[in-house]
C-alpha cells in the first residue's frame, strides 16, 4: 500500500513540478518529487543512495535552483510550447509502449537472479573508474559555479571596449 | 490494491517520471523548466537501476551505478543552470529558441 501512497505522489509532484507557472514553485516540487523518489530507494533496499538522493537530490540541487533562479528571474513561462502539445503527448505515449513492448518481448521481469556474492564492499572498494570519473565531473562542477559567479561580466568588457 | 506486484507499482513510477520529463523535455520553452525535465528523466533512470537490482539480488552494485548517475545529474544541472545564468546575462532572456544567434 505505501508503494502506490509513494507511487501517486512521485506521478502527481512530477506533474505540478512541470505545470506550475513560477519557476520558483516547480523546483519546490521538484524537490519534493526527489524526497519521495529517495522513499522509494529506501523502500527498494537501497539505503545508501536513498541517503544521497535525498541530501543531493533534494538540498543542493534545490538550493542551486532557487539561486539560479533569482539571479536568472522569473520571465518567459506564458511562451508558447516548441511543439503542438497533443505531438508531444503522442511522443511520449509512443516512448512508454514501445518501452513497455520491449520490455515484455524481452522476457519481462523474470530476470535470472545471478548466484554471484552482493558484498556492500563493492560500493567502497573495486570503484576506481568511478572515482576517477567522479573526480573529472566534480571538477567540472566547480568551473560550473565559477560560471554561475561570473555574473556583470559583459558590462565590463563593454566598458573596456569603449 | 494490496495484491499489486512491487515491482509493477515501481515500474509504473519509472515509466511515470520519464514521461513526465520527456514531455517536459519536448514542450517547455525555459531553459530552467528544460533543466527541470532533465532532474526528472533521470531519477527514473536512477530508481531503474535500483528496481534492476532488487530483482536480480544485486543492490549493492546498482547502488554505485545509481550514486555515479546522481553525480553526472547533479554537475549537469550546476552547468546547464550556469549556461542559463550566462544567457540571461548576455541575451535578456531564457527562451531556448533565442539561442539560434550561432545559425547565421
Amino acid at each position: 500500500m505505501v508503494y502506490v501512497l509513494v507511487a501517486a505522489g512521485i506521478l502527481a509532484c512530477a506533474i505540478l513540478a512541470i505545470r506550475s507557472k513560477r519557476l520558483l514553485v516547480s523546483a519546490i516540487w521538484l524537490a519534493v518529487t526527489s524526497a519521495l523518489v529517495a522513499l522509494m530507494f529506501y523502500l527498494l533496499g537501497a539505503v545508501q543512495v536513498a541517503v544521497i538522493e535525498l541530501s543531493v537530490g533534494a538540498g543542493l540541487v534545490t538550493v542551486l535552483f532557487v539561486f539560479a533562479i533569482n539571479i536568472a528571474g522569473e520571465e518567459g513561462m506564458e511562451l508558447e510550447p516548441v511543439m503542438p502539445k497533443p505531438l508531444a503527448w503522442g511522443l511520449v505515449v509512443i516512448a512508454i509502449s514501445l518501452t513497455i513492448y520491449l520490455t515484455i518481448m524481452g522476457g519481462g521481469l523474470k530476470l535470472i537472479l545471478s548466484p554471484s556474492a552482493d558484498t556492500p564492499a563493492i560500493l567502497w572498494s573495486d570503484r576506481y573508474l568511478d572515482i576517477l570519473l567522479q573526480i573529472g565531473l566534480i571538477f567540472a562542477g566547480v568551473l560550473g559555479v565559477l560560471g554561475f559567479l561570473s555574473e556583470g561580466k559583459p558590462e565590463t568588457q563593454k566598458k573596456d571596449q569603449a | 490494491m494490496n495484491n499489486l506486484p512491487v515491482p509493477l507499482i515501481v515500474i509504473f513510477s519509472i515509466l511515470s517520471l520519464a514521461g513526465v520529463g520527456f514531455y517536459c523535455l519536448l514542450a517547455t520553452r525555459n531553459m530552467i523548466k528544460v533543466i527541470i525535465g532533465l532532474q526528472l528523466l533521470v531519477k527514473g533512470v536512477a530508481m531503474a537501476f535500483i528496481l534492476g537490482g532488487n530483482l536480480t539480488g544485486q543492490v549493492n552494485l546498482a547502488q554505485t551505478l545509481a550514486l555515479t548517475v546522481i553525480v553526472a545529474d547533479t554537475i549537469v544541472a550546476v552547468i546547464g543552470l550556469a549556461l542559463a545564468v550566462q544567457v540571461r546575462h548576455r541575451l535578456g532572456t531564457l527562451d531556448i529558441k533565442a539561442l539560434s544567434t550561432l545559425k547565421r
